[in-house]
Protein backbone atom coordinates (compact mmCIF):
# COMPACT_ATOMS: atom_id res chain seq x y z
CA UNK A 1 0.00 0.00 0.00
CA UNK A 2 2.38 2.64 0.83
CA UNK A 3 4.27 1.89 -2.48
CA UNK A 4 1.25 2.76 -4.37
CA UNK A 5 0.03 5.69 -2.02
CA UNK A 6 3.85 7.12 -2.79
CA UNK A 7 3.28 6.55 -6.36
CA UNK A 8 -0.50 8.02 -6.84
CA UNK A 9 1.55 11.61 -4.21
CA UNK A 10 3.75 11.79 -7.28
CA UNK A 11 1.50 11.70 -10.10
CA UNK A 12 -0.72 14.18 -7.69
CA UNK A 13 2.44 16.09 -6.77
CA UNK A 14 3.19 16.74 -10.37
CA UNK A 15 0.10 18.21 -11.14
CA UNK A 16 -0.18 20.50 -7.97
CA UNK A 17 2.28 22.01 -6.32
CA UNK A 18 0.39 22.54 -3.31
CA UNK A 19 1.48 19.04 -2.04
CA UNK A 20 3.81 19.00 0.78
CA UNK A 21 5.21 15.81 1.89
CA UNK A 22 6.88 16.17 5.25
CA UNK A 23 8.56 12.89 6.79
CA UNK A 24 9.84 12.33 10.23
CA UNK A 25 12.98 10.97 8.98
CA UNK A 26 11.55 7.27 7.67
CA UNK A 27 10.62 6.21 4.31
CA UNK A 28 14.08 5.05 3.56
CA UNK A 29 14.01 4.09 -0.41
CA UNK A 30 10.44 5.11 -0.50
CA UNK A 31 9.98 8.75 -0.81
CA UNK A 32 13.77 9.08 -2.73
CA UNK A 33 11.68 9.32 -5.44
CA UNK A 34 9.40 11.69 -4.71
CA UNK A 35 11.95 13.99 -2.96
CA UNK A 36 14.27 14.04 -5.83
CA UNK A 37 11.70 14.53 -8.37
CA UNK A 38 9.78 17.13 -6.16
CA UNK A 39 12.49 18.87 -4.19
CA UNK A 40 10.32 21.82 -3.33
CA UNK A 41 8.06 19.68 -1.37
CA UNK A 42 9.76 17.38 -0.02
CA UNK A 43 10.79 18.18 3.55
CA UNK A 44 12.65 15.61 6.48
CA UNK A 45 12.16 17.27 9.16
CA UNK A 46 13.86 14.91 11.19
CA UNK A 47 12.78 12.83 14.50
CA UNK A 48 10.10 15.25 15.51
CA UNK A 49 6.61 13.93 14.65
CA UNK A 50 4.89 16.46 17.35
CA UNK A 51 6.83 19.79 15.61
CA UNK A 52 5.54 18.00 12.19
CA UNK A 53 2.53 18.27 12.88
CA UNK A 54 2.69 21.84 13.36
CA UNK A 55 5.29 22.67 11.24
CA UNK A 56 2.28 20.85 8.34
CA UNK A 57 -1.03 22.69 10.37
CA UNK A 58 0.79 26.57 9.94
CA UNK A 59 1.95 24.93 5.88
CA UNK A 60 -1.84 24.41 5.91
CA UNK A 61 -3.06 27.16 7.02
CA UNK A 62 -0.92 29.54 4.39
CA UNK A 63 -2.62 27.60 1.61
CA UNK A 64 -0.79 24.26 1.48
CA UNK A 65 -1.46 20.16 1.19
CA UNK A 66 0.67 18.79 3.51
CA UNK A 67 1.05 15.47 4.10
CA UNK A 68 2.70 13.81 7.24
CA UNK A 69 4.80 10.71 7.28
CA UNK A 70 5.81 8.45 9.65
CA UNK A 71 5.40 4.58 10.81
CA UNK A 72 2.50 3.37 13.08
CA UNK A 73 1.92 5.42 16.08
CA UNK A 74 4.45 7.99 15.30
CA UNK A 75 2.69 9.72 12.88
CA UNK A 76 -0.26 9.46 15.07
CA UNK A 77 -0.40 9.15 18.95
CA UNK A 78 3.14 10.88 18.93
CA UNK A 79 1.42 14.13 18.27
CA UNK A 80 -2.21 13.41 18.86
CA UNK A 81 -2.93 16.84 20.67
CA UNK A 82 -1.06 18.78 18.01
CA UNK A 83 -3.65 16.59 15.49
CA UNK A 84 -6.51 17.74 18.06
CA UNK A 85 -6.05 21.34 18.60
CA UNK A 86 -3.37 22.28 15.83
CA UNK A 87 -4.76 20.73 12.56
CA UNK A 88 -8.61 19.39 13.40
CA UNK A 89 -9.57 22.78 15.07
CA UNK A 90 -8.33 24.73 12.20
CA UNK A 91 -9.54 22.42 9.65
CA UNK A 92 -5.92 22.34 8.07
CA UNK A 93 -5.24 20.66 5.01
CA UNK A 94 -2.87 18.24 6.77
CA UNK A 95 -2.74 14.53 5.68
CA UNK A 96 -1.76 12.20 8.81
CA UNK A 97 -0.26 9.44 6.95
CA UNK A 98 0.44 6.25 9.09
CA UNK A 99 2.54 3.24 7.31
CA UNK A 100 2.79 0.23 8.49
CA UNK A 101 -1.07 -0.64 10.81
CA UNK A 102 -2.06 -3.15 12.96
CA UNK A 103 0.74 -5.84 12.89
CA UNK A 104 2.51 -4.98 9.77
CA UNK A 105 5.88 -4.71 11.55
CA UNK A 106 4.68 -7.18 13.85
CA UNK A 107 8.43 -8.27 14.55
CA UNK A 108 9.68 -4.84 15.63
CA UNK A 109 7.48 -5.32 18.94
CA UNK A 110 4.77 -3.72 21.00
CA UNK A 111 5.61 0.33 20.06
CA UNK A 112 5.70 -0.41 16.55
CA UNK A 113 2.50 -2.57 16.86
CA UNK A 114 -0.42 -0.06 15.73
CA UNK A 115 -3.55 -1.30 17.10
CA UNK A 116 -5.43 1.39 18.65
CA UNK A 117 -5.17 4.58 16.39
CA UNK A 118 -8.70 4.39 15.21
CA UNK A 119 -10.13 4.31 18.21
CA UNK A 120 -8.44 7.16 19.46
CA UNK A 121 -8.63 9.67 16.17
CA UNK A 122 -12.67 8.51 16.01
CA UNK A 123 -12.27 10.14 18.72
CA UNK A 124 -11.49 13.81 17.62
CA UNK A 125 -14.13 15.15 15.59
CA UNK A 126 -13.35 16.54 12.11
CA UNK A 127 -11.13 14.31 10.95
CA UNK A 128 -11.83 12.10 7.52
CA UNK A 129 -10.05 8.49 8.07
CA UNK A 130 -9.47 6.46 5.33
CA UNK A 131 -8.09 2.73 5.87
CA UNK A 132 -8.18 1.04 2.72
CA UNK A 133 -8.24 -2.95 2.37
CA UNK A 134 -6.61 -3.04 -1.02
CA UNK A 135 -4.05 -1.09 -3.45
CA UNK A 136 -6.30 0.62 -5.65
CA UNK A 137 -8.42 1.40 -2.32
CA UNK A 138 -5.25 2.79 -1.06
CA UNK A 139 -4.39 4.79 -4.05
CA UNK A 140 -7.78 6.39 -4.61
CA UNK A 141 -7.96 7.40 -0.70
CA UNK A 142 -4.27 9.27 -1.47
CA UNK A 143 -6.26 11.07 -4.34
CA UNK A 144 -9.58 11.72 -2.02
CA UNK A 145 -7.00 12.82 0.63
CA UNK A 146 -5.57 15.68 -1.18
CA UNK A 147 -9.34 16.43 -2.71
CA UNK A 148 -10.98 16.18 0.79
CA UNK A 149 -11.20 19.82 2.80
CA UNK A 150 -9.45 19.44 5.87
CA UNK A 151 -7.83 17.22 7.88
CA UNK A 152 -7.34 13.59 7.04
CA UNK A 153 -5.76 10.00 8.28
CA UNK A 154 -4.96 7.49 6.06
CA UNK A 155 -4.23 4.31 7.37
CA UNK A 156 -1.62 2.07 5.22
CA UNK A 157 -1.25 -1.46 5.62
CA UNK A 158 1.09 -3.72 4.64
CA UNK A 159 -0.49 -6.42 3.85
CA UNK A 160 -3.69 -5.77 1.14
CA UNK A 161 -6.36 -7.88 -0.69
CA UNK A 162 -4.90 -7.37 -4.28
CA UNK A 163 -6.53 -5.39 -6.89
CA UNK A 164 -9.76 -6.00 -8.10
CA UNK A 165 -11.32 -2.64 -9.15
CA UNK A 166 -13.98 -2.66 -11.64
CA UNK A 167 -13.10 -1.29 -15.22
CA UNK A 168 -13.67 2.71 -14.60
CA UNK A 169 -14.87 1.81 -10.96
CA UNK A 170 -15.45 5.09 -8.78
CA UNK A 171 -14.06 5.53 -5.59
CA UNK A 172 -16.63 7.16 -3.35
CA UNK A 173 -15.57 8.73 0.04
CA UNK A 174 -17.31 6.85 3.29
CA UNK A 175 -18.59 4.00 0.99
CA UNK A 176 -18.20 0.56 1.94
CA UNK A 177 -17.49 -1.40 -1.27
CA UNK A 178 -18.70 -4.72 -1.75
CA UNK A 179 -15.86 -6.96 -2.31
CA UNK A 180 -17.72 -10.29 -2.46
CA UNK A 181 -21.87 -11.26 -2.81
CA UNK A 182 -23.34 -12.86 -0.10
CA UNK A 183 -26.73 -14.03 1.86
CA UNK A 184 -26.10 -15.45 4.50
CA UNK A 185 -23.67 -13.66 6.46
CA UNK A 186 -21.65 -10.25 6.38
CA UNK A 187 -18.08 -9.63 7.11
CA UNK A 188 -17.59 -6.29 7.37
CA UNK A 189 -14.07 -5.37 7.06
CA UNK A 190 -10.93 -2.41 7.19
CA UNK A 191 -7.35 -2.52 6.31
CA UNK A 192 -5.37 -4.87 4.16
CA UNK A 193 -6.99 -7.71 6.62
CA UNK A 194 -10.15 -7.90 4.54
CA UNK A 195 -7.47 -10.59 1.89
CA UNK A 196 -8.96 -13.06 5.00
CA UNK A 197 -12.12 -12.55 4.89
CA UNK A 198 -12.04 -12.82 1.43
CA UNK A 199 -10.07 -15.78 2.20
CA UNK A 200 -12.70 -17.10 4.76
CA UNK A 201 -15.60 -16.44 2.43
CA UNK A 202 -14.29 -18.57 -0.62
CA UNK A 203 -13.62 -21.61 2.70
CA UNK A 204 -17.26 -20.98 3.43
CA UNK A 205 -18.59 -21.18 0.06
CA UNK A 206 -17.36 -24.65 -0.43
CA UNK A 207 -19.78 -25.25 2.74
CA UNK A 208 -22.39 -23.89 0.70
CA UNK A 209 -22.01 -20.82 3.04
CA UNK A 210 -22.13 -17.49 0.76
CA UNK A 211 -20.74 -14.64 2.72
CA UNK A 212 -20.42 -10.83 1.84
CA UNK A 213 -17.51 -8.75 2.43
CA UNK A 214 -17.03 -4.77 2.38
CA UNK A 215 -14.22 -2.97 2.62
CA UNK A 216 -14.96 -0.35 4.63
CA UNK A 217 -12.18 1.61 3.28
CA UNK A 218 -13.56 4.64 4.86
CA UNK A 219 -14.69 5.14 8.48
CA UNK A 220 -15.66 8.26 8.95
CA UNK A 221 -17.54 9.88 7.19
CA UNK A 222 -19.49 6.74 6.65
CA UNK A 223 -22.47 5.70 4.53
CA UNK A 224 -24.37 3.73 6.60
CA UNK A 225 -26.74 1.97 3.51
CA UNK A 226 -24.68 -1.06 2.84
CA UNK A 227 -23.96 -1.48 6.39
CA UNK A 228 -27.49 -1.49 7.53
CA UNK A 229 -28.24 -3.62 4.41
CA UNK A 230 -25.71 -6.41 5.75
CA UNK A 231 -27.46 -6.41 9.10
CA UNK A 232 -30.96 -7.31 7.31
CA UNK A 233 -30.33 -9.73 4.48
CA UNK A 234 -28.27 -11.59 5.94
CA UNK A 235 -28.26 -14.23 9.36
CA UNK A 236 -24.77 -12.94 10.97
CA UNK A 237 -22.46 -9.97 10.81
CA UNK A 238 -18.40 -10.26 11.66
CA UNK A 239 -16.95 -6.97 12.17
CA UNK A 240 -12.96 -7.59 11.40
CA UNK A 241 -10.05 -5.21 12.00
CA UNK A 242 -6.20 -6.06 13.00
CA UNK A 243 -6.70 -3.43 15.93
CA UNK A 244 -8.65 -3.43 19.10
CA UNK A 245 -12.58 -4.07 19.24
CA UNK A 246 -12.40 -1.15 22.08
CA UNK A 247 -14.25 1.78 19.62
CA UNK A 248 -12.52 0.53 16.27
CA UNK A 249 -14.40 -0.67 13.03
CA UNK A 250 -16.48 -2.50 15.58
CA UNK A 251 -17.65 -0.02 17.84
CA UNK A 252 -18.58 1.85 15.04
CA UNK A 253 -20.54 -0.60 13.62
CA UNK A 254 -22.35 -1.55 16.41
CA UNK A 255 -23.18 1.76 17.03
CA UNK A 256 -24.56 2.57 13.57
CA UNK A 257 -26.45 -1.08 13.96
CA UNK A 258 -28.28 -0.82 17.32
CA UNK A 259 -28.99 3.42 16.97
CA UNK A 260 -31.02 2.85 13.85
CA UNK A 261 -32.98 0.06 15.35
CA UNK A 262 -31.01 -2.69 12.77
CA UNK A 263 -29.17 -5.09 15.46
CA UNK A 264 -28.23 -8.10 13.49
CA UNK A 265 -29.50 -11.41 14.59
CA UNK A 266 -26.25 -12.78 15.60
CA UNK A 267 -22.70 -10.14 15.54
CA UNK A 268 -19.13 -10.41 16.82
CA UNK A 269 -16.42 -8.33 16.89
CA UNK A 270 -13.03 -9.80 15.44
CA UNK A 271 -10.27 -7.81 16.40
CA UNK A 272 -7.72 -7.88 19.84
CA UNK A 273 -8.72 -8.48 22.90
CA UNK A 274 -6.12 -9.29 24.99
CA UNK A 275 -4.39 -6.50 25.57
CA UNK A 276 -0.64 -5.49 24.00
CA UNK A 277 1.31 -7.49 22.14
CA UNK A 278 4.05 -8.64 23.57
CA UNK A 279 4.92 -11.29 21.48
CA UNK A 280 6.51 -10.45 18.25
CA UNK A 281 6.62 -12.42 14.75
CA UNK A 282 4.94 -11.95 10.90
CA UNK A 283 1.69 -10.41 10.16
CA UNK A 284 0.40 -13.57 9.09
CA UNK A 285 1.68 -15.51 12.66
CA UNK A 286 0.24 -12.69 14.79
CA UNK A 287 -3.23 -12.91 12.88
CA UNK A 288 -3.09 -16.16 13.22
CA UNK A 289 -2.08 -16.03 17.13
CA UNK A 290 -4.86 -13.82 17.66
CA UNK A 291 -7.39 -15.53 15.71
CA UNK A 292 -7.66 -12.94 13.14
CA UNK A 293 -6.82 -15.07 10.32
CA UNK A 294 -9.07 -16.93 7.41
CA UNK A 295 -9.74 -19.80 9.33
CA UNK A 296 -10.55 -18.20 12.76
CA UNK A 297 -13.18 -16.12 10.42
CA UNK A 298 -13.85 -18.97 9.07
CA UNK A 299 -15.41 -21.13 12.57
CA UNK A 300 -16.56 -17.47 14.17
CA UNK A 301 -18.58 -17.42 10.90
CA UNK A 302 -19.83 -21.15 11.40
CA UNK A 303 -20.08 -20.69 15.26
CA UNK A 304 -22.40 -18.29 14.99
CA UNK A 305 -24.37 -19.04 11.96
CA UNK A 306 -25.01 -22.55 14.76
CA UNK A 307 -26.13 -20.54 16.89
CA UNK B 1 5.15 56.33 21.95
CA UNK B 2 2.62 57.81 23.93
CA UNK B 3 -0.37 56.21 22.19
CA UNK B 4 1.48 53.21 23.03
CA UNK B 5 1.16 53.74 26.69
CA UNK B 6 -2.21 54.83 26.21
CA UNK B 7 -2.67 51.80 24.34
CA UNK B 8 -1.25 49.28 26.48
CA UNK B 9 -3.55 51.45 29.49
CA UNK B 10 -6.50 50.76 27.81
CA UNK B 11 -5.26 46.91 27.43
CA UNK B 12 -5.09 46.36 30.88
CA UNK B 13 -7.73 48.08 31.83
CA UNK B 14 -9.73 45.70 29.54
CA UNK B 15 -8.17 42.96 30.70
CA UNK B 16 -8.82 43.66 34.44
CA UNK B 17 -12.67 44.56 33.31
CA UNK B 18 -12.61 41.13 30.89
CA UNK B 19 -11.45 38.73 33.66
CA UNK B 20 -13.44 40.28 36.99
CA UNK B 21 -16.49 39.54 34.71
CA UNK B 22 -15.30 36.54 33.51
CA UNK B 23 -14.16 35.61 37.19
CA UNK B 24 -11.32 34.33 35.23
CA UNK B 25 -7.59 33.49 35.98
CA UNK B 26 -4.29 34.50 34.35
CA UNK B 27 -4.65 38.44 34.95
CA UNK B 28 -1.10 38.46 35.97
CA UNK B 29 0.41 36.85 33.05
CA UNK B 30 -1.80 38.92 30.59
CA UNK B 31 -0.07 41.97 32.06
CA UNK B 32 3.26 41.09 32.13
CA UNK B 33 3.07 40.53 28.25
CA UNK B 34 0.77 43.53 27.99
CA UNK B 35 3.48 46.46 26.89
CA UNK B 36 4.70 43.53 24.31
CA UNK B 37 1.15 42.87 22.49
CA UNK B 38 0.51 47.22 22.64
CA UNK B 39 3.85 47.39 21.10
CA UNK B 40 3.30 44.94 18.15
CA UNK B 41 -0.29 45.92 17.71
CA UNK B 42 0.35 49.41 17.56
CA UNK B 43 3.21 49.86 15.29
CA UNK B 44 4.80 46.98 14.72
CA UNK B 45 2.45 44.28 13.04
CA UNK B 46 1.28 44.73 9.16
CA UNK B 47 -2.15 44.10 10.07
CA UNK B 48 -5.32 45.41 8.96
CA UNK B 49 -8.85 45.51 10.71
CA UNK B 50 -10.63 45.60 7.88
CA UNK B 51 -9.05 42.88 6.19
CA UNK B 52 -8.01 40.52 8.68
CA UNK B 53 -7.25 37.80 6.57
CA UNK B 54 -5.16 39.85 4.34
CA UNK B 55 -2.17 37.57 2.71
CA UNK B 56 0.29 40.15 3.25
CA UNK B 57 -0.45 41.03 6.86
CA UNK B 58 2.50 39.55 9.33
CA UNK B 59 0.94 36.48 11.57
CA UNK B 60 1.12 36.67 15.27
CA UNK B 61 0.59 33.55 17.17
CA UNK B 62 -0.48 33.85 21.00
CA UNK B 63 1.37 30.62 22.11
CA UNK B 64 0.66 31.20 25.76
CA UNK B 65 -2.87 31.13 24.74
CA UNK B 66 -4.07 31.45 28.90
CA UNK B 67 -3.84 35.06 28.32
CA UNK B 68 -5.43 35.50 25.67
CA UNK B 69 -7.09 38.25 27.18
CA UNK B 70 -4.80 40.83 26.25
CA UNK B 71 -4.69 39.61 22.70
CA UNK B 72 -8.73 40.09 22.52
CA UNK B 73 -8.24 43.60 24.51
CA UNK B 74 -5.42 44.67 21.56
CA UNK B 75 -8.05 43.35 18.57
CA UNK B 76 -11.12 45.14 19.75
CA UNK B 77 -8.51 48.39 20.75
CA UNK B 78 -7.22 48.13 16.89
CA UNK B 79 -10.81 48.16 15.44
CA UNK B 80 -11.29 44.78 14.64
CA UNK B 81 -14.13 43.97 16.56
CA UNK B 82 -16.59 46.74 18.55
CA UNK B 83 -15.50 47.10 22.16
CA UNK B 84 -18.68 45.56 23.42
CA UNK B 85 -17.52 41.91 22.50
CA UNK B 86 -15.16 42.20 25.67
CA UNK B 87 -17.70 42.01 27.94
CA UNK B 88 -18.46 38.25 26.45
CA UNK B 89 -15.03 37.07 27.82
CA UNK B 90 -15.63 33.85 29.83
CA UNK B 91 -19.27 34.40 29.71
CA UNK B 92 -21.89 31.31 28.95
CA UNK B 93 -22.16 30.70 25.05
CA UNK B 94 -19.57 33.07 24.29
CA UNK B 95 -16.46 32.82 21.51
CA UNK B 96 -14.22 34.32 23.83
CA UNK B 97 -12.81 31.58 25.30
CA UNK B 98 -10.08 32.34 28.98
CA UNK B 99 -7.36 30.35 26.12
CA UNK B 100 -7.24 32.21 22.61
CA UNK B 101 -9.60 31.10 20.28
CA UNK B 102 -9.81 32.39 16.42
CA UNK B 103 -13.57 31.15 15.79
CA UNK B 104 -15.65 33.72 15.12
CA UNK B 105 -13.05 36.40 16.49
CA UNK B 106 -11.68 38.28 13.37
CA UNK B 107 -8.00 38.68 13.54
CA UNK B 108 -6.97 35.97 15.85
CA UNK B 109 -4.40 34.36 13.39
CA UNK B 110 -4.55 30.98 15.61
CA UNK B 111 -5.89 29.04 18.65
CA UNK B 112 -3.89 28.03 21.44
CA UNK B 113 -3.90 27.10 25.36
CA UNK B 114 -2.16 24.17 25.65
CA UNK B 115 1.62 25.13 25.76
CA UNK B 116 4.42 24.50 23.46
CA UNK B 117 2.13 24.13 20.01
CA UNK B 118 2.50 28.00 18.91
CA UNK B 119 6.28 27.71 17.61
CA UNK B 120 5.99 24.76 15.66
CA UNK B 121 2.54 26.55 13.95
CA UNK B 122 4.59 29.81 13.02
CA UNK B 123 7.50 28.07 12.02
CA UNK B 124 5.02 26.35 9.12
CA UNK B 125 3.67 29.46 8.50
CA UNK B 126 7.10 31.10 7.88
CA UNK B 127 8.36 28.08 5.99
CA UNK B 128 5.52 28.49 3.97
CA UNK B 129 6.03 32.23 3.23
CA UNK B 130 9.28 32.08 2.79
CA UNK B 131 8.45 29.17 0.12
CA UNK B 132 5.91 31.56 -1.36
CA UNK B 133 8.51 34.24 -1.59
CA UNK B 134 6.20 36.82 0.45
CA UNK B 135 7.63 39.46 2.17
CA UNK B 136 5.29 39.02 5.81
CA UNK B 137 6.99 38.08 9.01
CA UNK B 138 5.75 35.66 11.51
CA UNK B 139 5.57 36.52 15.48
CA UNK B 140 5.17 33.89 18.22
CA UNK B 141 4.70 35.03 21.70
CA UNK B 142 5.78 32.19 24.21
CA UNK B 143 5.97 32.39 27.58
CA UNK B 144 9.03 31.16 29.58
CA UNK B 145 7.36 28.38 31.75
CA UNK B 146 6.34 27.38 27.98
CA UNK B 147 9.93 26.61 27.39
CA UNK B 148 9.51 23.65 29.73
CA UNK B 149 7.75 22.20 26.90
CA UNK B 150 9.83 19.66 24.53
CA UNK B 151 8.31 20.42 21.37
CA UNK B 152 9.15 23.57 21.51
CA UNK B 153 12.44 22.62 20.98
CA UNK B 154 12.01 20.97 18.46
CA UNK B 155 10.96 23.79 16.47
CA UNK B 156 14.07 26.10 17.69
CA UNK B 157 16.12 23.36 16.06
CA UNK B 158 14.23 23.24 12.96
CA UNK B 159 13.89 26.92 12.15
CA UNK B 160 17.62 27.74 12.32
CA UNK B 161 18.57 24.92 10.20
CA UNK B 162 16.27 26.69 7.29
CA UNK B 163 17.31 29.80 8.06
CA UNK B 164 13.97 31.14 8.67
CA UNK B 165 14.78 35.06 9.30
CA UNK B 166 11.11 35.64 8.64
CA UNK B 167 11.01 34.06 11.75
CA UNK B 168 10.85 36.30 15.76
CA UNK B 169 9.90 34.91 18.58
CA UNK B 170 9.07 36.86 21.46
CA UNK B 171 9.60 35.62 25.42
CA UNK B 172 7.68 37.11 27.80
CA UNK B 173 10.15 36.25 30.77
CA UNK B 174 8.50 37.20 33.58
CA UNK B 175 10.41 34.18 36.12
CA UNK B 176 7.31 33.02 37.37
CA UNK B 177 5.52 29.87 35.94
CA UNK B 178 2.33 28.16 37.21
CA UNK B 179 3.40 27.17 40.91
CA UNK B 180 6.66 28.85 41.56
CA UNK B 181 9.43 30.73 40.37
CA UNK B 182 11.29 29.07 37.03
CA UNK B 183 14.62 29.22 38.76
CA UNK B 184 12.93 27.01 41.20
CA UNK B 185 11.02 24.86 39.05
CA UNK B 186 13.21 23.93 36.05
CA UNK B 187 15.75 26.38 35.15
CA UNK B 188 16.05 27.81 32.22
CA UNK B 189 19.25 30.20 32.35
CA UNK B 190 21.52 30.25 30.72
CA UNK B 191 18.38 30.86 28.26
CA UNK B 192 19.69 33.37 26.05
CA UNK B 193 23.05 30.61 25.39
CA UNK B 194 20.54 27.80 24.69
CA UNK B 195 18.86 29.66 21.91
CA UNK B 196 21.96 30.73 20.72
CA UNK B 197 23.36 27.60 20.73
CA UNK B 198 20.65 26.87 18.53
CA UNK B 199 21.50 28.84 16.36
CA UNK B 200 19.04 31.85 16.58
CA UNK B 201 20.13 35.32 16.97
CA UNK B 202 19.34 36.71 20.55
CA UNK B 203 18.66 39.48 21.72
CA UNK B 204 17.54 40.76 25.10
CA UNK B 205 15.26 44.04 26.29
CA UNK B 206 13.19 45.59 29.07
CA UNK B 207 10.04 44.28 27.80
CA UNK B 208 8.02 47.13 29.61
CA UNK B 209 9.77 49.52 27.16
CA UNK B 210 7.95 50.49 24.59
CA UNK B 211 11.03 51.98 23.03
CA UNK B 212 13.09 49.02 23.21
CA UNK B 213 10.90 46.66 21.97
CA UNK B 214 9.60 49.08 18.97
CA UNK B 215 13.52 49.41 17.65
CA UNK B 216 13.94 45.21 18.32
CA UNK B 217 10.94 44.12 16.28
CA UNK B 218 10.61 46.46 13.58
CA UNK B 219 14.09 45.61 12.62
CA UNK B 220 14.20 41.95 13.02
CA UNK B 221 15.56 40.01 11.34
CA UNK B 222 18.80 41.36 12.78
CA UNK B 223 20.84 38.71 10.90
CA UNK B 224 19.96 37.99 7.43
CA UNK B 225 19.59 33.91 7.57
CA UNK B 226 18.41 33.47 11.27
CA UNK B 227 15.29 33.46 13.22
CA UNK B 228 15.16 36.05 15.97
CA UNK B 229 14.35 35.44 19.65
CA UNK B 230 13.92 38.25 21.55
CA UNK B 231 13.94 37.50 25.52
CA UNK B 232 11.66 40.35 27.22
CA UNK B 233 12.51 40.74 30.47
CA UNK B 234 9.26 41.21 32.24
CA UNK B 235 7.53 41.50 35.69
CA UNK B 236 4.41 39.25 36.14
CA UNK B 237 1.30 41.32 37.16
CA UNK B 238 2.82 44.60 35.72
CA UNK B 239 0.43 47.80 35.90
CA UNK B 240 -1.04 47.03 39.64
CA UNK B 241 1.46 46.96 42.43
CA UNK B 242 -0.24 44.34 44.87
CA UNK B 243 -0.04 41.69 41.76
CA UNK B 244 3.61 42.57 40.36
CA UNK B 245 5.89 39.40 41.10
CA UNK B 246 3.21 36.91 42.62
CA UNK B 247 2.30 33.44 41.71
CA UNK B 248 -1.33 33.71 43.41
CA UNK B 249 -2.05 36.30 40.28
CA UNK B 250 -1.71 33.44 37.69
CA UNK B 251 -4.83 32.17 38.90
CA UNK B 252 -7.03 35.10 40.72
CA UNK B 253 -9.55 37.46 39.87
CA UNK B 254 -9.94 40.94 41.33
CA UNK B 255 -13.02 41.34 43.04
CA UNK B 256 -14.00 44.20 44.95
CA UNK B 257 -11.83 46.24 46.72
CA UNK B 258 -9.10 44.46 44.55
CA UNK B 259 -10.84 45.29 41.66
CA UNK B 260 -11.31 49.20 42.85
CA UNK B 261 -7.66 49.32 43.53
CA UNK B 262 -6.34 48.02 40.62
CA UNK B 263 -8.50 50.17 38.34
CA UNK B 264 -7.64 53.68 40.08
CA UNK B 265 -3.75 52.44 40.11
CA UNK B 266 -4.09 51.43 36.22
CA UNK B 267 -6.41 54.79 35.43
CA UNK B 268 -3.83 57.09 37.29
CA UNK B 269 -1.10 56.10 34.68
Amino acid sequence: MRDHFIKRLTQLAANDPRIMLLTADLGFGVLTDFASKFPKQFLNVGVAEQNMTGLATGMALEGLIVFTYSIGNFSTLRCLEQIRNDASYHNANVKIVSVGSGFSYGSLGMSHHATEDISILRAIPGITIFSPGDLWESMEATEAAVKTPGTCYLRLDKSAAGRNEAPGEEFVIGRPRLRRQGNDLAIIATGGIVEEALKAAEALAKEKIEARVLSVHTLRPLDAAPILAAARETSAVITLEEHTVEGGLGGLVSELLLEQGAAPRRFYRMGLRNGFSAIVGSQAYLRKRYELDADAIRQTALRLLKT
Amino acid sequence: MQNLEELARRIRVNVLRMTNRGGSSHVGAAFSMTDIVAVLYGVVLKVNPSNPKDPARDRFILSKGHAGAAVYAALAERGFFPLERLLGHCQDGSDFSGHISHKGIPGVEFSTGSLGHGLSVGTGMAFAGRRAGAAHRVFVLMSDGECDEGSNWEAILFAPHHRLDNLVAIIDYNKIQSLAPVAETLTLEPFAEKWRAFGWEVRECDGHDHEQLRELLSSAPWTPGKPSCLLAHTTKGKGVSYMENTVAWHYRTAKGADFDQALKELEAK
